[in-house]
């Protein structure tokens, strides 16, 4: 039974919107260029988000933590907001999230007694998801790690791309392909047969360490499979409703900062944004940004409200990917010269905002 | 608390009105695009139906909130988009021959007194707004009115007018001083038989055929001096064109709503269409990993999804008594664009299909074109976006 449609924040998102706003505003805006220059983001940063305590209030109180439960929408605000300061720190910020989720969720009473205690704790555990591969049309449903059953163990044979903080991260969940679907398995750090490569170079993320990571007979307890056939399905409902909520922050982003510099930049005696074809991009962006963020909140509804969003969050996240494209590169079109110079972030932008389309799960809701 | 899954008492009534779209206007959405101008008198049956009713009026000390603590409102605008769409499933022409239902009736519920609303609240009304040298500046219309007494004399021509044959009274826009400029425009009800006021033709259309739009020509012609809707002094600020302006607000994402609903029908007839060619559409594998056929349907039905959802949006926001200039232009702007883009694109996939007349998809395609361009043109609601997001005058942006 759904009573009633609204568009309108609760008390309680606007604060969560409010809070996370401030914080990428004092510790984000004005230190990003530098990271992503020095391929490194500020751990105090992502520490003041971990005190917060978002991903402490995922995890049941029986197992240390704050039991509240938690709220897709919620997230998606979240995400938005971290994005809008750089999505190298929002991926960073909201990681171990990619693996507590899955097990609060889809984990035995065994799994979440072994592994959820240790998020409890007052600093950043760093924990990931390794899902991306580096081959073309990569196909999330069919990817190329594969699982074997072998007596009590799974075997893991296979490589994956774009996973973050693979080095220092105590445990991962793992997508390989058993028995003709995609299934999530936990594999812990140092075991055997697991190899994180050297840390990536890509187009975007630069302040975000990425590394390749290899499965060679990596063999595992059969107990560290997290879920059922279902569980990918569940998963990558709000792993591309959150890709979504990224794209909507980084082209918030992108339209707010060419806003703001068309009503400065001078030519012909005049700023540029009074000029019909500056400032129709400008508007086109404003919608733009609103249509995204109503996508990814419509599916995030749905699934708050337990529903089937396989529809809702691939829409959301394949407008999202679209529309990231179109507003980071009309970010970069409106500053001109200036835009294609490393001084401004739109460059920025337009590197990360690529990444929409064509990665799955860099972060959940 | 943010909830955009559409609730059960909005699905019951698009299952509702999808139902008499599909059952009452898709059968005869085609013989009434070749019998221009004919009124459908299958639409009877809607004649005792309020497609429009006047809001409650409001009361003292009520203002809005954005906040919470109040619940959100079940209002009549979103019932209203949401009935819309359904219905330009089923033809937007029709729709738009609905008895009742002008765009008049909507500035009669709007600003008319009671004894007005005794008058003409039960007649068909169109709205004249536009002239041959007044288009999107409608604030440089020339149409006159002039007092003579008890009566109101009006000179003029007016262009474009919706529902201009089948129409009982016509709402008429025309300057009562010149030199105040906007200030001066105000609107009067013209009953059909005034002396003096004259249907001139009926134009022929690429599209929404069936609709009746036409001319009109008003030479010397008397009407009762309380035929003048709102206040007739002339202040000296555009507070009363700023406030005929604001029916658009309304207006507006009706006309997205209408584009929805076209775009929807061609999106949904192609995939069947190329369901029927063995395509399966299951909203999983990357966009990469699909036909470049299925990778355009994919992204059509996700900007109508955008389209509806700006368009709700907005008229949410009315229901719940927020200001919504600027969003109502976004829904329109997104709509009326994305559905011109969207009809062409489907009619290209389906082929010979999407040409030939023995289908509806290259109506769709015709018909929908009109929803870039009535209510403010895309350009229009860009400007209007871009000035306000800006925060620039008009003279600043023009």
């Amino acid at each position: 039974m759904v009573e009633e449609i609204s568009f309108a924040l609760s008390e309680e998102q606007q604060m969560m919107q409010d809070t996370v706003r401030q914080l990428v505003q004092a510790n984000v805006i004005d230190a990003i260029h530098q990271w992503d220059e020095n391929r490194l983001l500020d751990k105090q940063a992502v520490q003041k988000f971990w005190e917060l305590g978002i991903i402490q209030s995922m995890i049941p109180e029986e197992y240390g933590g704050y039991g509240m439960g938690s709220s897709p929408v919620l997230h998606t605000l979240v995400l938005e907001e971290l994005a809008f300061g750089d999505m190298a720190f929002a991926v960073y910020a909201m990681l171990p999230a990619l693996f507590v989720l899955p097990v609060v969720n889809l984990g035995s009473t065994e799994q979440k007694e072994k592994y959820l205690p240790e998020f409890c704790k007052e600093s950043f555990v760093p924990a990931t998801l390794a899902v991306n591969e580096l081959s073309v049309g990569f196909d999330v449903w069919n990817c190329e790690t594969k699982a074997e059953k072998k007596g009590n163990t799974y075997v893991l044979n296979g490589k994956k791309c774009f996973v973050p903080l693979a080095d220092e991260a105590k445990h991962m969940i793992v997508i390989a392909h058993y028995e003709g679907n995609p299934h999530l398995f936990i594999v812990d750090k140092d075991t055997k047969g697991l190899s994180v490569g050297e840390r990536e170079k890509n187009c975007g993320w630069w302040a975000l360490p990425t590394f390749e990571v290899t499965f060679e007979n990596c063999t595992i307890p059969e107990i560290n499979k997290l879920g059922d056939e279902t569980a990918f399905n569940w998963l990558i409902q709000r792993t591309r409703t959150a890709m979504a909520a990224i794209g909507t922050g980084i082209s918030r982003a992108s339209y707010e900062y060419s806003k703001k510099y068309a009503k400065e930049r001078q030519q012909f005696g005049e700023p540029i944004a009074s000029r019909q074809s500056i400032a129709f991009m400008i508007a086109e962006m404003a919608y733009e940004v609103d249509a995204m963020r109503l996508l990814t909140w419509k599916a995030a509804s749905a699934i708050e409200l337990g529903m089937d969003a396989n529809r809702e969050s691939f829409l959301a996240k394949i407008y999202a990917g679209e529309m990231t494209m179109k507003l980071t590169d009309y970010g970069v079109q409106i500053l001109g010269g200036h835009g294609y110079i490393r001084d401004h972030p739109v460059e920025r932008y337009y590197r990360n905002g690529r990444s929409i389309a064509i990665c799955e799960a860099m972060a959940i809701i | 608390m943010i909830q955009l899954v559409t609730p059960d008492y909005i699905k019951t009534l698009q299952d509702n009105m999808h139902k008499l779209a599909e059952g009452v206007l898709r059968p005869i959405s085609r013989k009434y695009d070749e019998a221009e101008h004919e009124y459908p008198k299958e639409l009877d049956m809607f004649r005792g139906i309020k497609v429009m009713a006047r809001p409650k009026k409001k009361k003292e000390g009520e203002s809005s909130t954005s906040g919470e603590e109040k619940k959100p409102k079940r209002g009549a605008n979103l019932g209203m988009v949401v009935t819309i769409e359904e219905m330009c499933w089923g033809d937007a022409a029709l729709l738009l021959s609905f008895p009742n239902a002008g765009l008049g009736n909507a500035a009669i519920l709007a600003v008319a007194n009671d004894e007005q609303l005794e008058r003409f609240g039960n007649k068909w009304a169109a709205m004249a707004i536009t002239e041959p040298g007044a288009g999107s500046d409608s604030g440089a219309i020339t149409t006159t009115a002039t007092r003579d007494g008890d009566y109101w004399i009006l000179n003029g021509e007016k262009i474009f007018v919706t529902c201009a044959d089948r129409s009982e009274v016509v709402v008429v826009w025309a300057t009562v001083d010149k030199k105040a400029g906007k200030a001066g425009i105000k609107s009067f009800v013209v009953e059909k038989g005034t002396p003096g006021f004259t249907l001139e033709h009926l134009e022929h259309k690429l599209g929404i055929r069936a609709s009746d739009t036409g001319t009109f020509v008003l030479s010397d012609c008397r009407i009762p001096y309380n035929n003048i809707l709102g206040d007739p002094e002339v202040k000296m600020s555009t507070e009363g064109f700023k406030g005929v302006m604001k029916t658009f607000d309304n207006t507006r994402p009706l006309v997205a709503s209408m584009a929805t609903g076209i775009a929807r029908a061609a999106v949904e007839f192609t995939r069947e269409q190329y369901e029927k060619k063995g395509y399966a559409f299951d909203y999983k594998k990357n966009l990469s990993n699909v036909s470049a056929v299925e990778r355009e349907w994919y992204l059509m039905d996700a900007n109508v999804e955008a389209m509806r959802l700006l368009t709700w949006r907005a008229a949410w926001m009315a229901d719940n008594n927020q200001f919504n200039n600027l969003e109502a232009s976004m829904a329109k702007a997104k709509a009326g664009r994305y559905a011109t883009l969207i009809t062409q694109r489907c009619s290209e996939l389906l082929g010979p299909v999407g040409y030939s007349t023995q289908y509806l998809a290259e109506k769709w395609m015709r018909d929908s074109k009109i929803m870039d361009i009535f209510e403010g043109t895309g350009q229009i609601q860009h400007l209007i976006i871009a000035r306000n997001v800006l925060e620039m005058s008009s003279k600043e942006l023009k």
